[in-house]
């Protein structure tokens, strides 16, 4: 195992990935991975220098999804904005949603009424659910596990996603959350539905680990690949999941306390080698967490409207000002900075997107690394390109 | 955590003439910035990331923003002499008029720095910084050695905004193509010209679909 | 042959068939669609595939990464401008006969996107498309009428006579031309032949 040494000198030296020497036999193979290839998550695509089959250099391009969300979003409304984030991280459209609504909460200085607060938790937490099983099945897919894992997560997806249809009208696209809470009140009936799917979700992740965790194959292929040191992590803006496999505990749902985490009890699993492995069982773990709110979330969600009645959506104009609001969406902080010169469209709005930055260090990973591993490392890392280029 | 004011003491005591200003932010998120002075800012951000009370590690979000020409009208009393006939004898009379004059504040490319601290659990601090204008003085210096996670949006920044940042290390279009020579995020920036029937234009849309037409008209009376 | 006798001497054991039904039969009965995934509509796409939806009910479900291997390109999300080089690219190097389905409105027409400066608007300015789907993204449930409406279509070809497919047409266009990434578009920004489409009874649309 050949693993690069990235902790040269504390704060030295990060500006470029280190250096990796060809040995000097044969010659070097140059190979554009991508944009059309089965195992980047669409189409992303990395300029990789081989010598041999270990990897000298990689290098990412983007853009191939550029949608300039950002330009159309200045030339219109708040309000009309709120579709298009549904499209930054297609699978977890929700948590984009709240995410942009609570910008723009801290921008107007805009109150949520509580089961708002409620309704959303809980769908966010299904978002990660079911963002995670979809993660942890691309992951198996990408390794060679062609089929069953992604099935397995497809299926418990589904059912999270009639759910989501049923409340706000869309399996994917759920356009749901407004400035000052809710669009539609979730029904006694939706509420006792998501109760029923969430008390089955504990076997699916029983029966998932089951089918992966001892499997020689993953554990061989996983651990001691891709190792992500916690201080560069740190320094190079990682977040979510990728950033926690690193050891690091940084969690915004427990950091920034929005909405009303405060409330729930769950804990923030921590890896221990920052390996694919790692990056891999994390995501098992949080899902056991996301039950563990949903749960509570389900339990005590209050009655009252979902939607501030002094809460303005129509020629909806914020005071002159910016502001900075971000979430733990199920890749990472997912921010959103907005700049009001007072008229109706934000003078400037600004995406901050975790699979964007999170994809700084991917070089640094795979250095050293073969070939065969890039993608491994690539789909541990979870992006999803929508949000990588916007 | 600090308040705007005891961190930019705390810089100005740490780094002499620093040149920080604080932007106010009068919106309801009060979340006020720190202006930088492009030639101190390298010293500020490794300042702010190192101090044990600050322990600014986490650079979060780098944002590009757009600060046109601005054409500002104002109104201006103005006195002066002139030749007026009062009872049929041509005299020189002062006058004082009211005059609209107008004043062009130069535009300029802004970065905005969303800072928070992994360590210390708290944030944001906003750095921000100017270049001198939008068409060929629009160096700043690179953060990517302070902070690895500049290196893809400075290059989003570059791309999209035109801002060139000094010092880093792989400068290169990050989302257009390298052939390409707009910065699209750009408030002046002028969309090629290929406008598509749609049924019920209105706003830019339609007046982007009379431009298409007017120019379709031109092209045919050519012929 | 007349339609009853066909069925009669079916109902005897006798199969009758003519050379192009049993040839459409076979294509339209193993499309294999290309591993091509765009946007979001590419995760309906793979969920089509996955065990509610079950697309293998069609014959599709070999999905292949190289465009030797397939016959389907199904569109499956926002076609940029730095993107759409490479799509035409690989829809040339599909061999014939060869399919399009646009799957979602931004394949169709740059949907809710069009506006933005490196959309394309619609993968038909420089490929002809088979089937175009709207939604955004459209339900698995609506990929699924794509598949049928495109097997009726290759029901439907004849092997011989005018109306014969391009694939069967020695004259007809194979190449498309890939566009230019130039300084401020893409060059050309269409291709002749493909674009504007002709629209029975309503003309060309531009």
């Amino acid at each position: 195992m050949n693993v690069v040494d990235t902790k040269s000198e504390k704060h030295e030296g990060w500006n470029l990935p280190p250096a990796v020497a060809p040995d000097g036999e044969g010659e070097l193979l140059e190979v554009s991975m991508g944009p059309h290839h089965p195992s980047t998550h669409g189409v992303f695509r990395m300029d990789v220098t081989l010598d041999g089959e270990r990897v000298i250099r990689l290098k990412p391009v983007f853009g191939y999804l550029h949608r300039n969300h950002e330009k159309l979003a200045e030339g219109q409304t708040y309000l009309a904005s709120i579709p298009y984030t549904d499209r930054l991280d297609y699978i977890c459209s929700l948590t984009n949603n709240w995410a942009y609504a609570l910008a723009v909460e801290k921008l107007a200085g805009q109150e949520v009424p509580e089961r708002a607060e409620y309704v959303r938790v809980i769908l966010g937490e299904l978002t990660r659910v079911q963002n995670h099983a979809l993660a942890v099945g691309f992951l198996l897919q990408d390794m060679g596990a062609s089929g069953t894992p992604l099935m397995y997560g497809f299926r418990e997806r589904e059912e999270i996603l009639d759910l989501f249809e049923t409340l706000t009208g869309s399996r994917m696209m759920c356009n749901y959350m407004r400035f000052g809470g809710c669009r539609v009140d979730p029904t006694a009936e939706w509420l006792e539905r998501a109760r029923k799917i969430v008390a089955k979700l504990p076997k699916f992740v029983d029966e998932f680990e089951a089918l992966l965790i001892g499997n020689e194959i993953l554990i061989a292929r996983t651990q001691g690949t891709g190792i992500l040191p916690p201080d560069l992590a740190v320094n190079a803006g990682v977040t979510g999941p990728v950033l926690r496999a690193s050891g690091v505990n940084y969690d915004l749902r427990k950091v920034d306390r929005y909405s009303i985490y405060d409330r729930f009890d769950f804990k923030v699993p921590l890896g221990e080698h920052g390996d694919v492995y790692d990056r891999f069982m994390i995501r098992l773990l949080e899902l056991r967490q996301s039950l563990r709110i949903l749960e509570q979330a389900l339990k005590d969600i209050p009655g009252g409207p979902v939607m501030d009645p002094k809460a303005k959506i129509r020629n909806f104009r914020p005071k002159p000002g910016e502001a900075y609001g971000r979430i733990e969406a199920p890749k990472g902080e997912l921010g959103f900075y907005l700049i009001s010169d007072g008229g109706p469209n934000p003078y400037r709005y600004r995406v901050r997107p975790p699979s964007l930055i999170n994809l700084t260090i991917l070089e640094d990973m795979c250095l050293g690394q073969n070939v065969a591993d890039v993608v491994l490392i690539l789909g541990s890392v979870d992006i999803v390109l929508g949000e990588v280029d916007r | 955590m600090k308040t705007v004011e005891e961190i930019k003491a705390a810089i100005e005591a740490a780094v002499p003439g620093a040149g920080v200003e604080i932007v106010l932010n009068p919106g309801p998120a009060a979340q006020h910035s720190l202006r930088l002075a492009p030639e101190s800012a390298l010293a500020v951000a490794t300042f702010l990331r190192d101090d044990a009370d600050l322990a600014l590690d986490h650079l979060s979000n780098v944002t590009g923003v757009d600060w046109p020409d601005k054409e500002i009208a104002e109104k201006v009393k103005v006195t002066r002499t002139v030749a007026k006939t009062v009872d049929g004898v041509e005299q020189q009379v002062e006058e004082t008029v009211e005059e609209t004059r107008k004043r062009v504040e130069p535009g300029c490319l802004e970065v905005v720095y969303h800072l928070f601290s992994v360590a210390k659990k708290h944030g944001p601090v906003v750095l921000r910084m100017r270049t001198e204008n939008r068409s060929d003085r629009v160096e700043l210096p690179s953060m990517t050695h302070i902070w690895r996670s500049a290196d893809f949006q400075e290059r989003e920044i570059f791309d999209l905004y035109g801002v060139v940042f000094k010092g880093h290390p792989d400068l290169r279009r990050l989302l257009m193509w390298d052939e390409f020579k707009d910065h699209p995020m750009r408030k002046d920036y002028v969309e090629p010209d290929d406008y598509e029937y749609e049924p019920t234009p209105h706003d830019h849309v339609l007046a982007r679909a009379q431009e298409h037409q007017k120019k379709i008209e031109a092209a045919g009376n050519k012929e | 042959m007349d339609e009853n006798l066909k069925i009669e001497l079916g109902k005897q054991g006798i199969v009758v068939t003519t050379l192009q039904e049993l040839y459409n039969w076979g294509r339209r009965s193993s499309v294999w669609p290309m591993n091509f995934g765009l946007a979001c509509c590419a995760i309906e796409m793979i969920a089509t595939t996955m065990a509610r939806y079950d697309l293998a009910r069609f014959g599709a479900e070999v999905f292949r990464p190289s465009p030797r291997q397939a016959d389907l390109m199904i569109i499956s999300g926002t076609v940029t401008k730095k993107m759409a080089p490479q799509v035409v690219r690989l829809y040339n190097q599909m061999a014939e006969p060869r399919y399009v389905i646009a799957m979602g409105a931004c394949a169709i027409s740059g949907g809710p996107f069009k506006q933005g400066y490196n959309v394309l608007k619609g993968i038909d300015r420089y490929i002809p498309v088979d089937v175009h789907i709207p939604g955004c993204p459209p339900r698995p449930e609506a990929l699924l009428q794509a598949f049928i409406a495109l097997q009726k279509k290759i029901d439907g070809q004849h092997l011989t006579g005018e109306d014969r497919p391009r694939f069967l047409d020695a004259e007809a266009q194979g190449e498309f031309p890939v566009p230019e990434q130039g300084e401020h578009d893409l060059v050309p920004t269409s291709n002749k032949g493909v674009w504007p489409i002709k629209i029975q009874g309503l003309g060309t649309r531009d």
